[in-house]
Protein backbone atom coordinates (compact mmCIF):
# COMPACT_ATOMS: atom_id res chain seq x y z
CA UNK A 1 0.00 0.00 0.00
CA UNK A 2 3.22 2.49 0.41
CA UNK A 3 3.39 3.21 -3.19
CA UNK A 4 -0.64 3.82 -3.98
CA UNK A 5 -1.56 7.63 -3.65
CA UNK A 6 -3.39 9.03 -0.78
CA UNK A 7 -7.02 9.22 -3.11
CA UNK A 8 -10.19 10.58 -2.33
CA UNK A 9 -13.09 7.42 -2.11
CA UNK A 10 -16.71 8.09 -3.56
CA UNK A 11 -19.32 6.22 -4.46
CA UNK A 12 -22.16 7.15 -7.11
CA UNK A 13 -25.65 5.98 -6.90
CA UNK A 14 -25.80 7.38 -10.33
CA UNK A 15 -24.31 7.18 -13.75
CA UNK A 16 -25.00 11.04 -13.85
CA UNK A 17 -24.11 11.82 -10.05
CA UNK A 18 -20.81 9.87 -11.11
CA UNK A 19 -19.84 12.31 -13.93
CA UNK A 20 -20.82 15.40 -12.07
CA UNK A 21 -18.16 14.11 -9.10
CA UNK A 22 -15.02 14.37 -11.42
CA UNK A 23 -12.93 16.93 -10.83
CA UNK A 24 -9.18 16.84 -12.33
CA UNK A 25 -7.67 14.03 -11.15
CA UNK A 26 -10.55 11.78 -10.79
CA UNK A 27 -11.20 8.63 -12.62
CA UNK A 28 -13.81 6.04 -12.65
CA UNK A 29 -13.35 2.67 -10.46
CA UNK A 30 -14.79 -0.65 -11.30
CA UNK A 31 -13.65 -3.59 -11.24
CA UNK A 32 -10.44 -2.56 -10.24
CA UNK A 33 -8.40 -5.23 -11.60
CA UNK A 34 -6.14 -2.61 -13.95
CA UNK A 35 -6.46 0.56 -12.56
CA UNK A 36 -6.45 -0.68 -9.07
CA UNK A 37 -3.12 -2.89 -9.86
CA UNK A 38 -1.29 0.21 -11.69
CA UNK A 39 -1.86 2.93 -8.59
CA UNK A 40 -0.47 -0.35 -6.58
CA UNK A 41 2.50 0.04 -9.24
CA UNK A 42 2.71 3.37 -8.82
CA UNK A 43 1.53 4.03 -12.57
CA UNK A 44 -1.67 5.54 -12.13
CA UNK A 45 -2.14 8.18 -8.98
CA UNK A 46 -5.49 9.77 -8.91
CA UNK A 47 -6.10 12.22 -6.77
CA UNK A 48 -9.83 10.57 -6.45
CA UNK A 49 -11.94 8.02 -7.37
CA UNK A 50 -15.53 7.68 -8.10
CA UNK A 51 -16.58 4.06 -8.11
CA UNK A 52 -19.26 3.02 -9.96
CA UNK A 53 -20.02 -0.66 -9.20
CA UNK A 54 -23.28 0.54 -7.41
CA UNK A 55 -24.85 2.62 -10.09
CA UNK A 56 -28.02 -0.49 -11.01
CA UNK A 57 -28.42 1.65 -14.83
CA UNK A 58 -24.96 0.28 -15.72
CA UNK A 59 -25.54 -3.54 -15.10
CA UNK A 60 -28.22 -3.39 -17.82
CA UNK A 61 -27.54 -6.16 -20.21
CA UNK A 62 -30.11 -7.20 -22.77
CA UNK A 63 -28.97 -9.14 -25.59
CA UNK A 64 -33.16 -10.07 -26.47
CA UNK A 65 -33.78 -6.92 -29.08
CA UNK A 66 -34.10 -7.77 -32.80
CA UNK A 67 -31.90 -4.67 -33.85
CA UNK A 68 -29.10 -4.44 -31.04
CA UNK A 69 -27.20 -6.09 -28.32
CA UNK A 70 -27.03 -3.77 -25.34
CA UNK A 71 -24.46 -4.49 -23.00
CA UNK A 72 -24.31 -1.94 -19.41
CA UNK A 73 -20.69 -1.37 -19.09
CA UNK A 74 -20.79 -2.56 -15.40
CA UNK A 75 -22.12 -6.07 -16.44
CA UNK A 76 -19.03 -8.53 -15.53
CA UNK A 77 -16.98 -9.95 -18.04
CA UNK A 78 -17.88 -13.31 -16.56
CA UNK A 79 -21.40 -13.23 -16.78
CA UNK A 80 -21.72 -11.54 -20.25
CA UNK A 81 -19.15 -14.43 -21.12
CA UNK A 82 -22.32 -16.68 -20.37
CA UNK A 83 -25.11 -14.85 -21.63
CA UNK A 84 -27.34 -17.66 -23.68
CA UNK A 85 -27.84 -15.38 -27.22
CA UNK A 86 -24.39 -14.80 -27.10
CA UNK A 87 -22.74 -18.33 -26.31
CA UNK A 88 -26.09 -19.44 -29.36
CA UNK A 89 -25.68 -16.54 -31.79
CA UNK A 90 -22.22 -14.66 -31.15
CA UNK A 91 -19.61 -17.17 -29.88
CA UNK A 92 -17.39 -14.99 -31.48
CA UNK A 93 -18.26 -12.23 -28.36
CA UNK A 94 -18.82 -15.08 -25.82
CA UNK A 95 -15.19 -16.81 -26.53
CA UNK A 96 -13.13 -13.36 -26.77
CA UNK A 97 -14.29 -12.60 -22.68
CA UNK A 98 -14.15 -16.43 -21.39
CA UNK A 99 -10.78 -16.64 -22.96
CA UNK A 100 -9.66 -13.60 -21.20
CA UNK A 101 -7.86 -13.54 -17.83
CA UNK A 102 -8.85 -15.60 -15.00
CA UNK A 103 -12.32 -16.55 -13.75
CA UNK A 104 -11.78 -14.52 -10.44
CA UNK A 105 -10.85 -11.33 -12.74
CA UNK A 106 -13.91 -12.03 -14.68
CA UNK A 107 -15.91 -11.97 -11.86
CA UNK A 108 -15.09 -8.51 -10.77
CA UNK A 109 -14.01 -7.17 -14.15
CA UNK A 110 -16.56 -5.18 -16.20
CA UNK A 111 -17.32 -5.01 -20.06
CA UNK A 112 -17.07 -1.49 -20.13
CA UNK A 113 -13.87 -0.86 -18.02
CA UNK A 114 -11.91 -3.83 -20.19
CA UNK A 115 -12.40 -1.28 -23.16
CA UNK A 116 -9.55 0.56 -21.54
CA UNK A 117 -7.50 -1.90 -20.02
CA UNK A 118 -3.64 -0.46 -20.45
CA UNK A 119 -1.08 -2.22 -22.01
CA UNK A 120 0.86 -4.68 -20.58
CA UNK A 121 4.44 -3.68 -21.38
CA UNK A 122 6.95 -4.71 -18.62
CA UNK A 123 8.82 -1.45 -19.01
CA UNK A 124 5.04 0.78 -19.04
CA UNK A 125 4.54 -1.47 -15.79
CA UNK A 126 7.63 -0.36 -14.13
CA UNK A 127 8.24 2.98 -12.91
CA UNK A 128 12.49 1.85 -12.54
CA UNK A 129 12.05 2.36 -16.56
CA UNK A 130 11.80 5.40 -18.73
CA UNK A 131 8.24 5.20 -20.82
CA UNK A 132 7.03 7.84 -23.30
CA UNK A 133 3.37 6.28 -22.69
CA UNK A 134 3.96 6.38 -18.65
CA UNK A 135 5.77 10.23 -18.94
CA UNK A 136 5.60 11.71 -21.98
CA UNK A 137 9.38 12.01 -23.27
CA UNK A 138 12.02 10.03 -21.28
CA UNK A 139 11.40 7.86 -24.56
CA UNK A 140 11.29 3.67 -24.96
CA UNK A 141 13.61 1.11 -24.31
CA UNK A 142 11.98 -1.55 -26.33
CA UNK A 143 12.77 -1.23 -29.69
CA UNK A 144 16.10 -3.06 -30.64
CA UNK A 145 15.28 -4.64 -27.34
CA UNK A 146 13.39 -7.49 -25.64
CA UNK A 147 9.86 -6.60 -28.14
CA UNK A 148 8.63 -10.19 -28.73
CA UNK A 149 5.15 -9.41 -27.07
CA UNK A 150 4.95 -6.35 -28.82
CA UNK A 151 3.18 -4.52 -31.56
CA UNK A 152 3.80 -5.20 -35.86
CA UNK A 153 1.04 -3.07 -36.93
CA UNK A 154 -0.33 0.44 -35.73
CA UNK A 155 3.56 1.54 -34.92
CA UNK A 156 3.95 4.80 -33.08
CA UNK A 157 7.22 6.94 -32.97
CA UNK A 158 8.74 5.41 -30.09
CA UNK A 159 5.58 3.32 -28.77
CA UNK A 160 4.79 -0.09 -29.80
CA UNK A 161 3.06 -1.40 -26.38
CA UNK A 162 0.43 -3.88 -27.87
CA UNK A 163 -3.32 -3.15 -27.10
CA UNK A 164 -4.14 -6.34 -24.57
CA UNK A 165 -7.66 -6.88 -24.18
CA UNK A 166 -10.00 -9.34 -26.27
CA UNK A 167 -13.41 -7.97 -26.36
CA UNK A 168 -12.82 -4.62 -28.05
CA UNK A 169 -10.87 -6.67 -30.73
CA UNK A 170 -14.59 -8.90 -31.30
CA UNK A 171 -16.67 -5.76 -30.62
CA UNK A 172 -14.72 -3.97 -33.14
CA UNK A 173 -15.19 -6.76 -35.73
CA UNK A 174 -19.24 -6.61 -34.80
CA UNK A 175 -19.53 -2.58 -35.35
CA UNK A 176 -20.25 -1.88 -31.90
CA UNK A 177 -20.50 1.27 -30.91
CA UNK A 178 -20.29 3.11 -27.16
CA UNK A 179 -22.70 5.21 -25.35
CA UNK A 180 -21.03 8.01 -23.54
CA UNK A 181 -22.29 10.17 -20.95
CA UNK A 182 -20.68 13.27 -19.92
CA UNK A 183 -21.58 16.49 -18.27
CA UNK A 184 -23.02 17.55 -21.47
CA UNK A 185 -24.89 14.52 -22.28
CA UNK A 186 -24.67 11.91 -24.06
CA UNK A 187 -22.81 10.69 -27.33
CA UNK A 188 -22.36 7.48 -28.93
CA UNK A 189 -19.00 6.59 -30.48
CA UNK A 190 -17.99 3.98 -32.93
CA UNK A 191 -15.53 1.37 -31.51
CA UNK A 192 -13.61 2.13 -33.94
CA UNK A 193 -12.85 6.03 -33.11
CA UNK A 194 -12.41 4.92 -28.90
CA UNK A 195 -8.90 4.09 -29.05
CA UNK A 196 -5.60 6.26 -31.00
CA UNK A 197 -2.84 5.08 -32.39
CA UNK A 198 0.62 6.12 -30.11
CA UNK A 199 1.74 8.53 -33.15
CA UNK A 200 3.56 10.80 -30.93
CA UNK A 201 1.14 10.82 -28.01
CA UNK A 202 1.48 7.45 -26.84
CA UNK A 203 -0.41 8.48 -23.43
CA UNK A 204 -3.39 9.28 -24.86
CA UNK A 205 -4.70 5.69 -25.51
CA UNK A 206 -8.28 6.98 -25.98
CA UNK A 207 -10.77 9.74 -27.22
CA UNK A 208 -12.78 10.12 -23.96
CA UNK A 209 -12.89 13.30 -21.77
CA UNK A 210 -11.95 12.69 -17.98
CA UNK A 211 -15.56 13.30 -16.90
CA UNK A 212 -17.15 10.85 -19.94
CA UNK A 213 -18.41 7.71 -18.89
CA UNK A 214 -19.12 4.82 -21.01
CA UNK A 215 -22.64 3.58 -20.05
CA UNK A 216 -23.33 0.94 -22.45
CA UNK A 217 -21.86 -0.67 -25.35
CA UNK A 218 -24.04 -1.82 -28.35
CA UNK A 219 -23.68 -4.30 -31.01
CA UNK A 220 -26.32 -4.39 -34.59
CA UNK A 221 -27.39 -7.84 -34.99
CA UNK A 222 -26.06 -9.24 -37.79
CA UNK A 223 -26.50 -13.49 -39.20
CA UNK A 224 -22.93 -13.61 -39.20
CA UNK A 225 -22.52 -13.83 -35.79
CA UNK A 226 -23.39 -17.47 -35.74
CA UNK A 227 -20.52 -18.41 -37.83
CA UNK A 228 -18.36 -16.72 -35.85
CA UNK A 229 -15.00 -17.27 -33.47
CA UNK A 230 -12.70 -15.92 -31.48
CA UNK A 231 -9.26 -17.57 -31.92
CA UNK A 232 -6.65 -16.75 -29.30
CA UNK A 233 -2.80 -18.31 -29.01
CA UNK A 234 -1.03 -17.75 -26.25
CA UNK A 235 2.10 -18.59 -25.08
CA UNK A 236 0.53 -21.39 -22.37
CA UNK A 237 -2.50 -22.80 -23.02
CA UNK A 238 -4.93 -20.35 -20.52
CA UNK A 239 -4.49 -17.15 -18.48
CA UNK A 240 -2.29 -15.17 -20.95
CA UNK A 241 -2.50 -12.62 -23.16
CA UNK A 242 -2.80 -13.17 -26.87
CA UNK A 243 0.04 -13.38 -28.80
CA UNK A 244 -2.11 -13.43 -31.65
CA UNK A 245 -5.61 -13.63 -32.04
CA UNK A 246 -8.54 -13.23 -34.50
CA UNK A 247 -12.21 -12.33 -34.17
CA UNK A 248 -13.89 -13.93 -37.39
CA UNK A 249 -17.37 -13.67 -38.61
CA UNK A 250 -18.79 -15.01 -42.09
CA UNK A 251 -22.25 -15.41 -44.01
CA UNK A 252 -22.29 -16.96 -46.71
CA UNK A 253 -25.25 -17.62 -49.93
CA UNK A 254 -25.26 -21.38 -50.75
CA UNK A 255 -20.65 -21.76 -51.20
CA UNK A 256 -20.58 -18.60 -51.65
CA UNK A 257 -19.38 -15.69 -48.87
CA UNK A 258 -21.72 -12.56 -48.60
CA UNK A 259 -20.43 -11.39 -45.40
CA UNK A 260 -17.14 -11.15 -43.84
CA UNK A 261 -15.65 -9.48 -40.43
CA UNK A 262 -11.98 -9.72 -39.53
CA UNK A 263 -10.16 -8.21 -36.79
CA UNK A 264 -6.93 -8.77 -34.85
CA UNK A 265 -5.67 -8.83 -31.24
CA UNK A 266 -2.28 -9.39 -29.73
CA UNK A 267 -0.42 -7.39 -33.01
CA UNK A 268 -1.48 -3.98 -33.06
CA UNK A 269 -1.45 -0.68 -30.65
CA UNK A 270 -4.91 -1.15 -30.97
CA UNK A 271 -7.71 -3.07 -31.91
CA UNK A 272 -7.42 -3.54 -35.84
CA UNK A 273 -9.92 -4.36 -38.10
CA UNK A 274 -9.34 -5.05 -42.06
CA UNK A 275 -11.93 -3.95 -44.52
CA UNK A 276 -9.71 -5.15 -47.61
CA UNK A 277 -8.80 -8.27 -46.30
CA UNK A 278 -12.74 -8.46 -45.70
CA UNK A 279 -13.08 -7.37 -49.36
CA UNK A 280 -11.26 -10.09 -50.24
CA UNK A 281 -13.31 -13.01 -49.17
CA UNK A 282 -17.16 -11.51 -50.37
CA UNK A 283 -18.56 -13.33 -53.20
CA UNK A 284 -16.52 -16.59 -53.35
CA UNK A 285 -16.12 -19.64 -51.42
CA UNK A 286 -13.66 -19.76 -48.38
CA UNK A 287 -10.36 -21.60 -49.60
CA UNK A 288 -7.45 -22.28 -48.21
CA UNK A 289 -6.19 -20.04 -50.86
CA UNK A 290 -8.78 -16.86 -50.14
CA UNK A 291 -8.22 -17.60 -46.28
CA UNK A 292 -4.68 -17.03 -46.37
CA UNK A 293 -4.80 -13.86 -48.92
CA UNK A 294 -7.09 -11.89 -46.26
CA UNK A 295 -4.19 -13.37 -43.58
CA UNK A 296 -1.90 -11.59 -45.60
CA UNK A 297 -3.80 -8.58 -46.48
CA UNK A 298 -4.06 -7.82 -43.02
CA UNK A 299 -0.25 -7.88 -42.05
CA UNK A 300 0.71 -6.50 -45.37
CA UNK A 301 2.10 -3.40 -44.08
CA UNK A 302 3.48 -4.93 -40.40
CA UNK A 303 6.87 -4.03 -39.37
CA UNK A 304 8.86 -6.48 -37.49
CA UNK A 305 11.04 -5.31 -34.92
CA UNK A 306 14.27 -7.72 -33.23
CA UNK A 307 12.27 -10.35 -31.71
CA UNK A 308 8.18 -10.69 -33.12
CA UNK A 309 8.87 -10.81 -36.68
CA UNK A 310 7.29 -14.36 -36.58
CA UNK A 311 3.75 -12.56 -35.45
CA UNK A 312 3.18 -11.72 -38.64
CA UNK A 313 3.33 -15.57 -39.97
CA UNK A 314 1.64 -16.29 -37.06
CA UNK A 315 -1.05 -13.87 -37.40
CA UNK A 316 -1.53 -14.56 -40.88
CA UNK A 317 -2.46 -18.53 -39.54
CA UNK A 318 -4.36 -17.01 -36.35
CA UNK A 319 -6.38 -15.05 -39.10
CA UNK A 320 -6.88 -18.30 -41.50
CA UNK A 321 -7.96 -21.48 -39.06
CA UNK A 322 -10.24 -18.38 -37.08
CA UNK A 323 -11.94 -17.95 -40.63
CA UNK A 324 -12.26 -21.82 -40.67
CA UNK A 325 -13.80 -21.91 -37.09
CA UNK A 326 -15.84 -19.32 -38.04
CA UNK A 327 -17.57 -21.02 -41.22
CA UNK A 328 -18.01 -24.72 -39.30
CA UNK A 329 -19.61 -22.87 -35.96
CA UNK A 330 -21.77 -21.86 -38.76
CA UNK A 331 -22.69 -25.18 -40.15
CA UNK A 332 -23.33 -26.95 -36.97
CA UNK A 333 -25.82 -23.96 -35.57
CA UNK B 1 -8.00 12.01 2.24
CA UNK B 2 -11.15 10.67 4.27
CA UNK B 3 -10.92 7.65 5.88
CA UNK B 4 -14.13 5.12 5.62
CA UNK B 5 -16.29 3.15 7.53
CA UNK B 6 -17.61 0.46 6.64
CA UNK B 7 -19.44 -2.44 7.57
CA UNK B 8 -18.62 -6.09 6.40
CA UNK B 9 -19.82 -9.48 6.80
CA UNK B 10 -16.68 -11.82 7.40
CA UNK B 11 -17.17 -15.69 7.84
CA UNK B 12 -20.87 -15.22 8.29
CA UNK B 13 -20.00 -12.24 11.51
CA UNK B 14 -20.61 -8.49 11.06
CA UNK B 15 -17.12 -5.95 11.36
CA UNK B 16 -16.82 -2.42 10.99
CA UNK B 17 -14.06 -1.16 9.75
CA UNK B 18 -12.36 1.94 9.81
CA UNK B 19 -10.46 2.28 6.20
CA UNK B 20 -7.79 3.73 4.46
CA UNK B 21 -8.98 3.48 0.81
CA UNK B 22 -5.83 2.33 -0.37
CA UNK B 23 -6.16 -0.79 1.97
CA UNK B 24 -6.92 -3.90 -0.38
CA UNK B 25 -9.15 -6.33 1.02
CA UNK B 26 -6.95 -9.06 1.46
CA UNK B 27 -4.29 -6.65 3.52
CA UNK B 28 -7.18 -5.95 5.77
CA UNK B 29 -8.09 -9.91 6.47
CA UNK B 30 -4.34 -10.69 7.29
CA UNK B 31 -3.38 -7.57 9.16
CA UNK B 32 -6.19 -6.04 10.74
CA UNK B 33 -9.19 -9.27 11.35
CA UNK B 34 -5.99 -11.81 11.57
CA UNK B 35 -7.59 -14.21 8.96
CA UNK B 36 -3.92 -15.12 7.36
CA UNK B 37 -5.32 -17.92 5.72
CA UNK B 38 -5.51 -16.17 2.53
CA UNK B 39 -1.49 -15.88 1.40
CA UNK B 40 -0.55 -12.83 -0.32
CA UNK B 41 1.57 -14.32 -3.34
CA UNK B 42 1.97 -11.61 -6.51
CA UNK B 43 -0.38 -9.35 -4.85
CA UNK B 44 -1.38 -8.44 -8.69
CA UNK B 45 -3.97 -10.58 -9.57
CA UNK B 46 -2.21 -12.79 -11.23
CA UNK B 47 -1.48 -15.99 -9.08
CA UNK B 48 -5.03 -16.38 -7.22
CA UNK B 49 -3.13 -17.41 -3.25
CA UNK B 50 -5.73 -14.86 -2.34
CA UNK B 51 -8.47 -15.95 -3.35
CA UNK B 52 -12.07 -15.35 -1.85
CA UNK B 53 -15.72 -14.90 -1.98
CA UNK B 54 -17.80 -12.26 -1.88
CA UNK B 55 -21.72 -11.88 -1.95
CA UNK B 56 -20.57 -16.16 -2.82
CA UNK B 57 -18.22 -15.23 -6.01
CA UNK B 58 -14.72 -15.49 -6.12
CA UNK B 59 -12.44 -12.57 -6.48
CA UNK B 60 -8.23 -11.89 -5.98
CA UNK B 61 -8.64 -10.25 -2.60
CA UNK B 62 -5.16 -8.17 -3.47
CA UNK B 63 -7.16 -5.90 -6.28
CA UNK B 64 -10.48 -5.91 -4.51
CA UNK B 65 -9.93 -2.40 -2.35
CA UNK B 66 -11.62 -3.11 1.14
CA UNK B 67 -14.20 -0.42 0.57
CA UNK B 68 -15.76 -2.20 -2.04
CA UNK B 69 -16.40 -4.39 0.68
CA UNK B 70 -19.29 -2.31 2.41
CA UNK B 71 -22.23 -4.00 3.01
CA UNK B 72 -20.96 -7.28 1.43
CA UNK B 73 -20.02 -10.95 2.62
CA UNK B 74 -17.15 -11.96 2.61
CA UNK B 75 -16.08 -15.65 3.05
CA UNK B 76 -12.07 -16.82 3.53
CA UNK B 77 -11.18 -20.34 4.01
CA UNK B 78 -11.29 -19.80 7.76
CA UNK B 79 -15.24 -19.63 7.11
CA UNK B 80 -15.87 -23.53 4.72
CA UNK B 81 -15.41 -25.66 7.69
CA UNK B 82 -18.67 -26.25 9.78
CA UNK B 83 -18.34 -24.97 13.18
CA UNK B 84 -17.91 -27.86 14.52
CA UNK B 85 -14.26 -28.22 12.19
CA UNK B 86 -15.52 -31.00 10.19
CA UNK B 87 -13.75 -29.94 6.82
CA UNK B 88 -15.51 -28.64 3.67
CA UNK B 89 -15.95 -31.59 1.33
CA UNK B 90 -13.30 -29.51 -0.89
CA UNK B 91 -10.79 -29.40 1.53
CA UNK B 92 -11.34 -33.17 2.76
CA UNK B 93 -11.00 -33.81 -1.27
CA UNK B 94 -7.73 -31.99 -1.29
CA UNK B 95 -6.26 -33.77 1.14
CA UNK B 96 -7.37 -37.37 -0.24
CA UNK B 97 -6.69 -36.45 -3.64
CA UNK B 98 -2.74 -35.05 -2.49
CA UNK B 99 -3.90 -32.06 -4.02
CA UNK B 100 -1.02 -29.75 -2.50
CA UNK B 101 2.86 -29.89 -1.44
CA UNK B 102 3.89 -26.95 0.39
CA UNK B 103 0.38 -25.49 0.84
CA UNK B 104 1.07 -22.08 0.12
CA UNK B 105 -1.63 -21.69 -3.19
CA UNK B 106 -4.25 -24.08 -1.04
CA UNK B 107 -6.70 -21.45 -0.20
CA UNK B 108 -6.49 -19.71 -3.03
CA UNK B 109 -7.27 -23.20 -4.40
CA UNK B 110 -9.89 -24.47 -2.80
CA UNK B 111 -11.81 -20.96 -2.50
CA UNK B 112 -11.65 -20.91 -6.07
CA UNK B 113 -12.35 -24.69 -6.52
CA UNK B 114 -15.62 -24.15 -4.52
CA UNK B 115 -16.76 -21.45 -6.79
CA UNK B 116 -15.91 -23.32 -9.65
CA UNK B 117 -17.42 -26.11 -8.77
CA UNK B 118 -20.88 -24.02 -7.31
CA UNK B 119 -20.21 -22.06 -10.91
CA UNK B 120 -21.10 -25.46 -13.38
CA UNK B 121 -17.54 -25.22 -14.37
CA UNK B 122 -16.56 -28.87 -13.21
CA UNK B 123 -18.12 -30.94 -15.73
CA UNK B 124 -14.53 -32.31 -16.80
CA UNK B 125 -11.20 -32.34 -16.59
CA UNK B 126 -10.68 -30.06 -19.21
CA UNK B 127 -13.76 -26.87 -17.69
CA UNK B 128 -11.93 -27.65 -14.47
CA UNK B 129 -8.30 -27.02 -15.90
CA UNK B 130 -9.68 -23.44 -17.71
CA UNK B 131 -11.65 -22.68 -14.94
CA UNK B 132 -8.96 -22.92 -12.04
CA UNK B 133 -6.31 -21.87 -14.55
CA UNK B 134 -5.84 -18.33 -12.23
CA UNK B 135 -4.57 -20.15 -9.66
CA UNK B 136 -0.87 -21.19 -9.82
CA UNK B 137 0.92 -23.85 -7.92
CA UNK B 138 4.52 -23.84 -8.47
CA UNK B 139 4.58 -27.28 -6.74
CA UNK B 140 2.96 -28.43 -9.52
CA UNK B 141 0.17 -30.05 -7.62
CA UNK B 142 -2.60 -29.74 -10.98
CA UNK B 143 -3.16 -32.89 -11.55
CA UNK B 144 -4.28 -33.69 -7.69
CA UNK B 145 -6.41 -30.72 -7.55
CA UNK B 146 -8.18 -31.43 -10.99
CA UNK B 147 -8.66 -34.81 -9.38
CA UNK B 148 -9.86 -33.21 -6.12
CA UNK B 149 -12.17 -30.70 -7.83
CA UNK B 150 -14.01 -33.21 -10.04
CA UNK B 151 -14.95 -35.32 -6.99
CA UNK B 152 -16.66 -32.58 -5.35
CA UNK B 153 -18.59 -32.20 -8.61
CA UNK B 154 -19.66 -35.38 -9.03
CA UNK B 155 -21.01 -35.74 -5.31
CA UNK B 156 -22.26 -32.06 -5.75
CA UNK B 157 -25.95 -31.87 -4.71
CA UNK B 158 -27.39 -30.91 -8.00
Amino acid sequence: MARVRAFEYTTAASAAEAVLAVTPGTRFLAGGTNLYDLMKLGVEAPEAVVDVTRVPELARTDTSGPDELVFGSGARMADVAEDPVLLRDYPALAQSLALAASQQLRTMATVGGNLLQRTRCAYFRSTAHPCDKREPGTGCPVRGGLDRGFAVLGLGETCVAVYPGDWAVALLAFDAVIDVLGPSGTRTVPLGDLHRLPGSTPHLEHTLAQDELITAIRVPTTRAGRASTYLKIRDRESYAFALTSAAAALAFDGDAVTEARIAVGGVATKPWRSREAEALLVGGPLTQETARAAGEAIFAEAVPGRHNGFKIELGVRTVADALFHAARTGESR
Amino acid sequence: MRRMLVKVSVNGSPVELDLDPRESLLDVLRERLELTGTKKGCDHGQCGACTVHLDGRRVVSCLTPAVQADAREVTTIEGVAADDGTLHPMQRAFVENDALQCGYCTPGQIMAAIACVAEGHAGDDASVREYMSGNLCRCGAYPGIVAAVREVAQGWPA
